[in-house]
């Protein structure tokens, strides 16, 4: 039960401050779900991340997966719930408000003034999820790898995955 | 509110509006196809196949809902559902999109579980795992490259990263103070004046 409410009251938090989308508040889930609850250790908290990134949908499907490893099913409903539920509220809300203001020059001021910070949350996220995942050369190996062939190809990000995974099926994560 | 719908009763280019099983459906469509992001297929479902909105009230929805916290095409799934058929509407939307991705990674979730014993399995999922680690250091890289020559962008940027993957303080109280750091020094020294 108590897991459940501390579930309720992350998530919730972080449906509220996800400005930018959801990479921005990777570095606290993984900080509350680490660090703060213990839940899991750093690596598998990445490697959940890692199964979400192989679905399909929205990136923000880690979220149910946390919620389901934490507490099973109700887990995974209350953890869904309290991410997805607030921001849309917050969305039913506004819509009307917004074909009023979507013209007004503060709109833009605060909606391209956040951008920097919004940047620097992503850069955290790629950092900590980095360095909790690549334990080994081998491993730093296949990020850089995929990093560079992203930036530099048009490949679509499955191949890319499906590349990590049998890399490291073959052995390349060991050395 | 019901500003999509009206237009789209006057404008021949978009279909009549539809109800809240359509709305399940779309969206449940739109989960399933999209990996590593949803957004040029939300455009592609909603404008081109559906033809629910125009490009322009895409680009409005759009705007709002990467302006509010939350995944945007999440909140874009909520604005849409709740344009046509209201809250019912919106429900049926947001379902439709979280439903078939949710199954999806506990179904992923089941197996890692079951199998995280097993040496190969585990070398599968370490490569897995570092890949995904690649690709959003790819989409960190992206996003950064436009402020490259705006400096005070770059000083938030850097305060972000030493705030959060350094320090690693709490992001609420991070953010009242990279939040309006970053709106007023990106209004003082906007990115064009910058690179002057």
């Amino acid at each position: 039960m108590n897991t459940l409410v501390a579930l309720a009251v992350i998530f919730t938090q972080l449906s509220l401050l996800a400005f930018g989308g959801g990479n921005t508040i990777l570095p606290e889930m993984q900080r509350q779900v680490v660090q703060v609850h213990g839940w899991m250790s750093a690596q598998e908290f990445s490697a959940l991340f890692a199964l979400a990134q192989a679905a399909p949908g929205p990136n923000m499907m880690v979220v149910p997966l946390v919620g389901w490893h934490v507490a099973g099913w109700p887990g995974l409903l209350v953890s869904s719930l309290a991410k997805f539920g607030p921001s849309s509220l917050l969305t039913g809300v506004v819509l009307g408000l917004w074909r009023r203001f979507k013209d007004r020059p503060w709109r833009r001021v605060v909606q391209s003034g956040l951008v920097p910070m919004t940047v620097g949350l992503v850069a955290a996220s790629a950092i900590l999820i980095t360095l909790a995942t690549d334990h080994s050369w081998g491993l730093f190996l296949i990020t850089g790898v995929v990093a560079a062939a992203s930036l530099m190809t048009r490949l679509h990000p499955l191949w890319l995955l499906a590349g990590g995974a049998l890399a490291g099926l073959a052995g390349l994560g060991a050395l | 509110m019901r500003s999509a719908q009206e237009a789209s009763e006057q404008a021949p280019e978009t279909a009549p509006p539809p109800d809240c099983w359509q709305l399940f459906i779309g969206f449940l469509g739109l989960g399933l196809i999209g990996f590593g992001g949803v957004l040029p297929m939300a455009r592609s479902m909603l404008v081109e196949r559906r033809r629910w909105l125009t490009g322009d009230q895409f680009t409005e929805l759009l705007g709002l809902c990467q302006f509010l916290p939350g995944g945007n095409v999440i909140n874009l799934s909520v604005a849409v559902g709740l344009d046509f058929r209201g809250i019912p509407g919106a429900t049926a939307a947001l379902f439709g999109l979280i439903a078939g991705p949710t199954a999806v990674v506990v179904g992923l979730g089941v197996v890692y579980d079951r199998y995280s014993d097993d040496p190969m399995l585990q070398h599968f999922f370490s490569g897995l795992a570092a890949a995904a680690a690649g690709l959003l250091v790819a989409t960190a890289v992206k996003m950064l490259m436009p402020l490259r020559s705006n400096i005070p962008a770059l000083l938030v940027v850097a305060l972000s990263v030493v705030a959060i993957a350094w320090v690693r303080l709490p992001l609420l109280p991070s953010m009242l103070v990279l939040a309006p750091l970053s709106i007023v020094l990106s209004w003082r020294f906007p990115a064009g004046a910058a690179r002057r």
